[in-house]
């Protein structure tokens, strides 16, 4: 029998009754009620409280730590510094975690953790940390990433070799890696050009702006086994790493997840959780670690920022016949921004054959970037949706016929070697081009842009199970993390597999001790993979069923169908039996053969890739530079909307975490190399009366590699925004921005600059 | 590090007695909402602090002959819903509407956002442009300034030990007067200004303008009080050619630094456009009223 | 050990007493004094309106008010805003109209909608959006919290 992999059974025909409703999700009424639990809202008997001591520098040699006088504090239970973290090679991938999570040798960013302290209360905790003495010894520093290239740079990391460039093994450096990547003849394509377009665009780290601070309670009991409890967006991945930097036993650690407040990918990595699990093993008592918004800021993944330099060709005819990158991402002290996702997905949508890209990754004194919604790419597609733009303009063709006319269809072989399956990228740009929206006329004094976007999409590896009790209701145990609304959308999928009402099943986050190995939530790949575990996990159980009902009648398994719920005999041939419902059924199972349940783990494939286009009209105040965003539209590929107010409101969310990051947020650094805004007052992010509603158009082109079609709808809401909003101020202002964030000053000198005479 | 105590004294002599008592480890929590996010912050480490909020002189409107007088713990939400305050005085109004969100003008004052002496206090240039009087109690007794004199710095004033900001008195509003007050930040709510400005003026029986007041925030270390751009309008029908000479002496007062919140250039330059839009508010109100 | 102060007030209509410290917040007290933990701390700085309660009938940011100007005082967090097994319309019409995401911010939304409505039963989009201008959310881009507003509002004036 072919698994779901090779066959999913998608039925394009299929009539569902679940699927593509709008039912209230089973955690909404504990959220609406403020009896969820997030990461902070555990408490424990004996728990402690743990606070981090954290490095003034931005670079510094750490030569010296001395806790004496801050264990002598009644109330201080445990203390932690890089002595009690074991030592792993610097430059290895766990040895850059370690010490991203406590500094070891060097501290390489403000921030950055020295030591830390469990005690009775927080009050006490922070008296404590004021009586820590460390002994810095500053060396220079530096931020910008371009800056951090030059020859004469302070080098972070002595071991830091550029990977990618012949002979740099003598070199230390501040380059973790150069990449290139290309297909087709470059030099021939533009050749064919008849016009060209090369253009220079930047960008500033941004943060996930996240809500919920990173919180978390680590206890350890005393057989060392420890229990974490926090808000993640991969609690095996948590587990592993743990294990690997401290040197544990995967098996002894036990991760299980809050409700998570907010994550947007800067949840896939830990920060807070190492340190409380040592202070827990030290006190051998509870600990919990609540990050302030004032350490988020300054200690958690933001957003890579960028340099870019595009250049893309045309025909007058509206082929787009060539394009060339070469993109600048910082990191942060550590690598791990993902920046390959950029040359992979910066002209994927377009049907190009010829791409040349070269890419680098580069260490600086900032926190550690963390991934983000489609991580790396829609800084970069602010560049090249602009010259999509520029360059339709200069061949006046419409826009969205200029994106049709170069629109990937399937068979497309792309840059990372993928060749596209069903896609729906021609039919997002046609229901952009047919909605009101783009339809309307600009209102006077204001611009009109238009941008789209691509992400892969993901799968990986995916664990889930599903049982029936014996009255017949449904238990779908997941062991990824729900994010805005996962456990609704696939307990959907069981309850139309199964055939019962939704009411009749409830979707748990089992901890790493409960359920097997999961990646993290992250990609757009959860709803669309857990979903196949648990729609193939029911499929296992509907099969045993049908073994069931066919020993309970007597007849081969043959001779059974299952539907609506109900095992019935295959045909009137088979003998006069009722149908047998699930409850029936299970009712049953202790004079058949034990419980019902379905498992599966799974490395899923076939993730069917997302594009969405987005069309926004704004205002810019000709003599401040401020804008005003007054209509905005996201149309996009969801393959199949499992719940289409969730979808709309990934759709919504994304659009408006872009219309921070394209007008507002940035991270600001003062000359001595520390974050000058850590705080939501000081970055900016869009408040409700900032914006105007997102209208949304949600567009179905199935992916058939998934039993309902669905394609994840996480990461593409995002891509497009910033190009958008830059391509709509280009059209109010006649100057199209290449600079983020696209904040009133800004705006302000691009206009003046414009003006006869200069500024 | 001494720690901190709470007093919540419900007569203004005790709260004075008490601050002066505490020499400079003494704070007055009014609304609280600069206090407490200094205060956990570790920017500040007060010993005592003094919550003024259950001195009913300090929390309550009053009007007298058409001159108010508004307690200067007053929370913001409790201005703004004072009909009779908010026709006479919009444009303070418009300061107080721009302290933070509702929940924090649910508590925050107007003595509290002028003695935390932050230079882009939304209500101090309106209350300036107002020409209102802080009346200050103190040990050595009472006594009455403009408030303009109040702050003399980021985080400075010009309070005595012990003293404290009791209430703000606004004069008599003439016929044919009006005020407005605006700022400029690039979100619509929750920013501090990059650039604030007032203007109050009164205008005579042909509308030519008899007396005005223009005050800006955030373009120098203090809220200023700008004559010369105030003497632009005066004797004008407030066209824009008294427009353009009011907005060149505004940009000519500005002294703003570089920070993350705008740069010099952009502070002066926008300085101008801001004061001139709420000089035409201002004019409208005037004759309208 | 700093001296602490007692402290008798009420929270939901329960009468509650505890022991704080002088410069602990009341968003602090309520959560691990009171173990009402609804109430959520996304700042400690007045930015994100997550803490966001009612304080003798005034909304205000729990992180921006000290645990012992509750003394004598009413308090109302988001567990007490359903009736029982009744919940607010608002509360049902952020389930119904996914108002909510990830539900940090929902809380403080619901407690700051609430006294919107008190105040105003029909408050235009623009109202609504500036009223709600102090509680930050990052999954929504705000439309279905506004439109689940609205719905509670239209519905509470029908009835």
């Amino acid at each position: 029998m072919a698994t779901i992999l090779e066959d999913s059974g998608f039925n394009p025909d299929k009539v569902l009754k679940i699927v593509g409703g709008n039912p209230v999700k089973h955690d909404g009424p504990d959220k609406v009620t403020g009896r969820a639990k997030f990461g902070a809202d555990l408490l424990l008997p004996g728990m402690l409280f743990g606070k981090i001591l954290r490095s003034p520098h931005p670079h510094a040699i750490v030569k010296s730590i001395d806790v004496s006088r801050a264990e002598a504090l009644p109330g201080v239970k445990a203390i932690a510094t890089r002595d009690d973290f074991p030592e792993l090679p610097a430059g290895s991938p766990f040895g850059d975690m370690t010490r991203n999570v406590m500094a070891r040798e060097k501290v390489h960013y403000d921030g950055h953790p020295v030591a830390a302290v469990a005690a009775t209360s927080e009050a006490v905790a922070k008296r404590a940390l004021r009586l820590i003495r460390v002994e810095y010894e500053t060396l220079p520093h530096v931020i910008d990433p371009v800056a951090a290239m030059r020859p004469d740079a302070p080098i972070l990391h002595d071991h830091l070799r550029t990977k990618g460039v012949d002979g740099a093994e003598h070199m230390p450096t501040n380059v973790v890696e150069r990449l290139d990547l290309a297909m087709g003849d470059v030099a021939q394509g533009f050749a064919e050009a008849d016009v060209v377009v090369e253009r220079e665009f930047d960008s500033k780290p941004m943060h996930q702006g996240y809500i919920e601070p990173q919180g978390c309670v680590a206890n350890c009991n005393e057989d060392d086994q420890i229990e974490l409890w926090c808000c993640t967006q991969g609690t095996h991945v948590f587990r592993d790493r743990l294990a690997a930097i401290l040197k544990l036993d995967a098996a002894r650690i036990r991760v299980s997840q809050s409700e998570m407040g907010g994550g947007f990918g800067g949840k896939t990595g830990f920060y807070g959780e190492p340190v409380a699990i040592v202070l827990s093993r030290k006190a051998r008592r509870p600990v919990k670690i609540v990050l302030t918004r004032n350490e988020v800021f300054r200690c958690t993944g933001p957003v890579a920022g960028t340099r870019s330099r595009i250049k893309m060709g045309c025909t007058r005819d509206g082929r787009i016949t060539a394009a060339e990158a070469e993109l600048i991402f910082q990191t942060g002290a550590f690598t791990g921004s993902m920046f390959f996702n950029a040359p992979q997905a910066m002209f994927t949508r377009y049907a190009l054959e010829n791409i040349r890209t070269t890419s680098y990754e580069v260490v600086s004194n900032r926190p550690k970037v963390n991934a983000f919604r489609a991580p790396c790419v829609p800084q970069i597609v602010f560049g090249v949706e602009g010259i999509v733009t520029e360059l339709a303009g200069r061949i006046g063709m419409d826009e969205i016929d200029f994106r049709l006319k170069n629109a990937a269809v399937e068979g497309y072989r792309t840059i990372y070697g993928d060749t596209f399956g069903p896609i729906g990228f021609v039919e997002t740009l046609e229901a952009a081009k047919a909605c009101d929206h783009y339809n309307a006329p600009v209102a006077e004094g204001e611009g009109r842009g238009v941008a789209a976007g691509f992400w892969f999409n993901r799968g990986g590896d995916t664990t889930g199970s599903l049982t029936v009790a014996p009255d017949g209701s449904v238990t779908v145990m997941l062991g990824t993390s729900d994010v805005a609304g996962s456990r609704i959308s696939i307990s959907m999928m069981a309850a139309e597999e199964l055939g019962v009402p939704i009411d009749k099943v409830r979707a748990i986050l089992a901890d790493t001790s409960a359920i097997g190995n999961n990646r993290v939530t992250a990609g757009s790949r959860t709803t669309f993979s857990s979903g196949m575990v648990i729609v193939d996990s029911a499929r296992k159980a509907i099969r045993e069923m049908i073994r069931r009902a066919a020993k309970i009648w007597g007849v081969t398994e043959e001779e059974v169908t299952f539907e609506d719920g109900q095992c019935r005999p295959a045909s009137a041939n088979v003998g006069d039996f009722d149908p047998l419902s699930i409850a029936e059924i299970a009712a049953r199972t202790s004079v058949s053969h034990g419980a019902i349940s379905g498992h599966s783990e799974l490395n899923v494939t076939g993730a069917g890739p997302g594009f969405g286009v987005h069309i926004v009209d704004l205002k810019v105040d000709r003599e401040t530079g401020r804008v005003d965003i007054t209509r905005y539209t996201v149309v996009e590929d969801a393959g199949k909307a499992i719940h289409p107010l969730q979808v709309e409101g990934q759709y919504q969310g994304g659009a408006v975490q872009g219309v921070g990051w394209a007008l507002n947020e940035e991270y600001i650094y003062t000359p001595e190399g520390r974050l000058d805004n850590p705080s939501f007052l000081d970055y900016r992010m869009p408040v409700a009366s900032d914006v105007p509603m997102v209208d949304t158009v949600i567009v179905e082109v199935p992916n058939p590699r998934h039993p309902y079609g669905l394609r994840g709808v996480g990461e593409v809401p995002v891509v497009p925004t910033l190009a958008a909003i830059g391509n709509a101020i280009g059209n109010a202002i006649g100057i199209r921005p290449r600079s983020l964030p696209m904040s009133p000053p800004k705006l302000l000198a691009l206009m003046d600059a414009a003006k006869p005479g200069g500024a | 590090m001494e720690e901190l105590s709470y007093a919540a004294p419900a007569s203004l002599a005790d709260a004075v007695a008490m601050l002066a008592d505490a020499g400079s480890g003494g704070r007055v929590l009014a609304g609280g909402t600069d206090v407490l996010v200094l205060l956990h912050g570790e920017a500040i480490a007060p010993k005592l602090l003094v919550d003024v909020k259950r001195i009913s002189e300090m929390q309550s409107i009053s009007c007298s002959d058409g001159a108010y007088t508004v307690g200067a713990a007053t929370a913001g939400m409790r201005i703004m819903d004072h009909e009779g305050f908010g026709a006479a005085w919009p444009g303070v109004v418009e300061g107080v509407a721009l302290i933070g969100s509702i929940q924090v003008k649910g508590r925050a004052s107007m003595g509290g956002n002028l003695c935390n002496a932050s230079p882009a206090a939304d209500s101090v240039p309106p209350l300036i442009a107002a020409g209102a009087r802080a009346n200050i109690a103190g040990p050595q007794g009472r006594r009455s300034v403009p408030v303009e004199d109040i702050v003399t710095g980021p985080g400075k004033t010009s309070l005595g030990t012990g003293e404290i900001v009791v209430s703000f008195g606004f004069p008599r509003r003439p016929p044919r007067s009006g005020d407005c007050y605006l700022r400029l930040t690039p979100r619509t709510e929750m920013d501090i200004a990059v650039v604030g400005a007032a203007v109050d003026l009164t205008l005579d029986d042909a509308g030519v303008c008899s007396a005005a007041r223009v005050a800006l925030g955030a373009v120098a270390p203090t809220p200023l009080l700008v004559s010369e751009a105030a003497d632009a309008l005066v004797g004008t029908m407030v066209d824009d050619a008294a427009l353009d000479r009011m907005a060149a002496a505004v940009r000519a007062a500005c002294n703003p630094i570089d920070d993350k919140r705008g740069t010099i250039a952009y502070r002066t330059k926008t300085s101008g456009v801001i004061a001139r839009r709420a000089a035409r508010t201002a004019l409208e109100r005037a004759r309208n009223s | 050990m700093a001296q602490k102060t007692h402290v008798t007030t009420t929270v939901n209509g329960d009468g509650y007493e505890f022991l704080c410290e002088p410069g602990q917040t009341l968003v602090d007290a309520l959560r691990n004094e009171l173990q009402l933990t609804g109430t959520k701390e996304g700042c400690s700085t007045g930015d994100c309106g997550a803490c966001s309660v009612i304080l003798d009938g005034d909304l205000v940011c729990s992180c921006l008010t000290l645990a012992v100007e509750s003394d004598g005082k009413s308090v109302e967090t988001i567990e007490g805003m359903a009736d029982g097994e009744t919940l607010h319309p608002l509360q049902r019409h952020f389930l119904e109209l996914n108002g909510l995401q990830c539900g940090i911010c929902t809380p403080g939304i619901l407690i700051a909608a609430r006294a919107l409505l008190q105040r105003n039963p029909d408050p235009t989009e623009t109202e609504i959006r500036y009223w709600l201008a102090g509680n930050l959310c990052r999954c929504t881009g705000y439309d279905k919290v506004v439109r689940s507003v609205q719905a509670a509002a239209e519905e509470m004036r029908r009835d």
